[in-house]
């Protein structure tokens, strides 16, 4: 097709000299690369098309890796200079690429940090290093609570749980035992593995009157009597009323997908796995609130960003493609296409959004959402499946092992941040 | 110039025309990076930044890393558990397939088939027959007797074992192969001598059999040493999610090499562990070629 665009092109400059002025200017090609999700993928090859139909004399390539190998690459290339203009990353990896010079801030004018804290959601502040924004994202994602339509009608609930005590009623009426005593149908799935350890962190220990981290997330402050009654909680759900297995069906995601599961909390980006599971029907509703009706959500997000590589033309076509996918169209194709929230207020609460059936609970529970930062976040969720299987399979007591836990955390923090 | 030289130095510019290609491939892709990682594993790198020499930093932190000790254990408990288990099973299959002939080659395949069989797929499908109910093989049989369920990948104890079965099943067709090519190779003529001086089954394996397959169990024992030692494939699939299974309770050092290298991006530190697993292939070669060698 770009070729042909470039004929015509090139046959309207001999025909007349005044199209030879617009065809002189010559194209610039810049590369984006992201980690490969099918619908991302899909949602980005969309705004590329946009993109480039409004700006006819820039042409964006798009690379993708599987996200095992994404950061290696990423880190392997630019530095050779090779490798992408325009870069997705982590929210949580950014400190990483800023000392590493991957990336480069944003520019003022394009980019007025004034007008992006006005409008993105707060959590995007963390993009903000001195006078410069630099990477933003296009859309955001956060928790909510997915049940089975089906199970809750055969089971005769009639509405999802709004508190955690109603959650454990519910989950009660939703589990099957088979003759030998073993869980053939879970309430509620669970698994630090998936989602928990996000639960855990933001919601679960906020809930049980604590706060997980203090001093701008290097300190760990879950080693407290809110930490132990909120893990108390989430084993007991497994330990005391047994309306749950840890590693049933592998995976929690896999119970809820197979129908085997009354409820599962799980991100925004699940949406569309589970849209064309045959003979799944799910709802959604937010994350259960506390007795006092205290409401928290765990939010994260993937963060576009222009490489040092990227240098004149380039660079200014680079900044065209970041304001374009940070626009408002650009959200809600995103929304549309890949189930994740738009990151502005402006475009994710509008009346049609909140509202929406699905995406609703989520937008919603970005109001009251908070984001972790991560050190390294896979190390910080071992932490935390360490902690639940110390007590579970060697007997520790929940104080000791959230003291271990918390102990190896912040170990883990001391080294990044020294 | 090349007109100019001798009959023998024209051979040896030759010979050395034909060795540059294998001699510059190692270089580059053998001994240029070993020779790196050992560098590497001085400094502090995270893949991204610079590099910054830290001395023995990286072999302070390890000697001092319970997570390490615990590793270094599980590895030790693939080689000591995995080699002679698969050593004796294999042996006697073999033992027993070299005398039979009714469905010989079909049997032979039947054993051979796992060896060629892709180990992440046989991982995953192993890792499904262990669940739990409903969707676990091995625990819907115990539970339509009645009996309890048994977490097999969930446990501190069992996990290890469990990931090792498929692991020893895999490499035991291969070994049956080199079994029998040895048992083929013992000449008949000792065994009918054995047999004419009215010596027993028991005594004709323990005299002849095993002392003339010493090379064929050399080779064996060194070979599936080598593979346990680095086992990653089947834990590494069997146990995503939870890398290294419940409280690293089957974590192989390579597995913990691949994390800290490309999930923590500690380069140094990962350089560190390679070198000492680098030390112990060397050592526990090197003390079988002398233990099994002939004296």
């Amino acid at each position: 097709m770009f070729d042909r665009q470039i004929r015509t092109a090139a046959l309207g400059a001999m025909a007349s000299t005044f199209m030879f002025a617009g065809a002189a200017k010559a194209e610039v090609e810049i590369e984006y690369w992201q980690y490969f999700f099918e619908a991302r993928v899909n949602a980005m090859e969309q705004l590329i098309e946009n993109f480039e139909a409004a700006n006819p004399d820039i042409k964006v390539k798009m690379t993708h890796f599987p996200y095992a190998d994404y950061r290696t690459k990423v880190a392997a290339a630019i530095p050779a200079g090779e490798g992408p203009d325009v870069v997705q990353l982590f929210y949580g990896w950014l400190n990483d690429y800023v000392a590493a010079d991957l990336i480069q801030p944003l520019p003022n004018d394009a980019f007025p940090p004034s007008m992006i804290e006005e409008e993105f959601f707060p959590m995007v502040g963390a993009m903000r290093a001195g006078d410069n924004f630099w990477a933003l994202p296009t859309a955001v994602r956060s928790l909510a609570l997915f049940y089975n339509t089906r199970l809750f009608d055969e089971a005769g609930i009639e509405e999802p749980p709004e508190t955690l005590d109603e959650l454990i009623d519910i989950a009660k009426k939703l589990t099957k035992t088979d003759s030998a005593g073993n869980i053939t149908q879970v309430g509620i799935t669970a698994g630090m593995t998936a989602q928990d350890h996000h639960w855990f962190r933001e919601v679960l220990v906020r809930q049980f009157g604590g706060e997980p981290y203090l001093d701008d997330y290097k300190t760990v402050n879950y080693n407290s009597e809110a930490g132990v009654k909120a893990a108390e909680f989430y084993l007991g759900l497994a330990n005391e009323h047994k309306v749950t297995a840890f590693g049933f069906m592998d995976e929690p995601q896999a119970a809820f997908k197979a129908g085997r599961a009354g409820m599962h909390i799980d991100g925004s980006f699940r949406i569309g796995a589970l849209n064309n599971t045959r003979g799944l029907t799910w709802s959604v509703t937010e994350l259960p609130a506390n007795a006092d009706g205290l409401q928290s959500n765990y939010s994260s997000y993937w963060v576009n960003a222009i490489t040092t590589k990227a240098e004149g033309e380039k660079h200014d076509a680079a900044v065209k493609f970041m304001q374009y996918v940070t626009s408002n169209e650009a959200m809600q194709i995103w929304l549309d296409v890949v189930g994740e929230l738009p990151a502005k207020p402006s475009v994710g609460l509008t009346e049609a959004n909140a509202n929406d059936e699905v995406f609703g609970p989520f937008i919603r529970g970005l109001a009251y959402a908070n984001t972790t930062k991560f050190a390294n976040e896979s190390a910080q969720r071992q932490i935390l499946i360490d902690m639940v299987q110390r007590i579970d399979l060697e007997g520790q007591s929940t104080v000791d092992s959230i003291a271990v836990a918390a102990e190896a955390e912040q170990e883990l923090l001391d080294d990044y941040y020294k | 110039m090349y007109r100019n030289l001798s009959v023998r130095q024209k051979h040896i510019v030759w010979a050395w025309g034909f060795l540059v290609i294998p001699i510059v491939f190692y270089v580059v892709i053998r001994f240029y990076p070993t020779a790196n990682a050992m560098v590497i594993s001085f400094q502090d790198w995270n893949l991204l930044g610079n590099r910054v020499w830290t001395g023995w930093t990286n072999y302070e932190k390890l000697w001092n890393d319970p997570v390490f000790w615990k590793v270094f254990q599980n590895t030790f408990a693939y080689l000591l558990i995995g080699t002679p288990v698969s050593l004796v099973v294999s042996f006697a299959i073999a033992f027993h397939l070299d005398k039979l002939r009714f469905m010989h080659g079909f049997l032979r395949m039947l054993y051979f088939l796992p060896f060629m069989t892709s180990a992440v797929a046989m991982a995953w499908v192993w890792r499904w027959f262990y669940q739990p109910v409903p969707i676990g093989l091995f625990n819907n049989f115990l539970s339509s007797l009645g009996i309890p369920q048994i977490e097999f990948l969930r446990s501190t104890t069992l996990a290890l074992s469990a990931i090792l079965a498929p692991a020893v099943w895999a490499g035991l067709g291969f070994q049956v192969i080199i079994f029998m090519a040895g048992l083929r190779a013992i000449p008949r003529s000792y065994y009918e001598a054995a047999r004419i001086d009215g010596v027993s089954g028991w005594t004709i394996l323990w005299q002849i059999t095993i002392p003339l397959l010493k090379p064929t169990i050399v080779f064996i024992v060194v070979f599936s040493s080598i593979g346990f030692l680095r086992i990653f494939d089947h834990v590494f699939n069997m146990t995503t999610g939870d890398p290294g299974g419940p409280l690293n309770s089957t974590k192989p050092l390579v597995l913990m090499i691949y994390q800290t290298a490309f999930t923590d991006f500690n380069m140094g530190y990962a350089a560190a562990q390679t070198v000492v697993l680098f030390l112990i292939l060397l050592v526990v070669s090197l003390l079988q070629l002398r233990i099994l060698r002939d004296r």
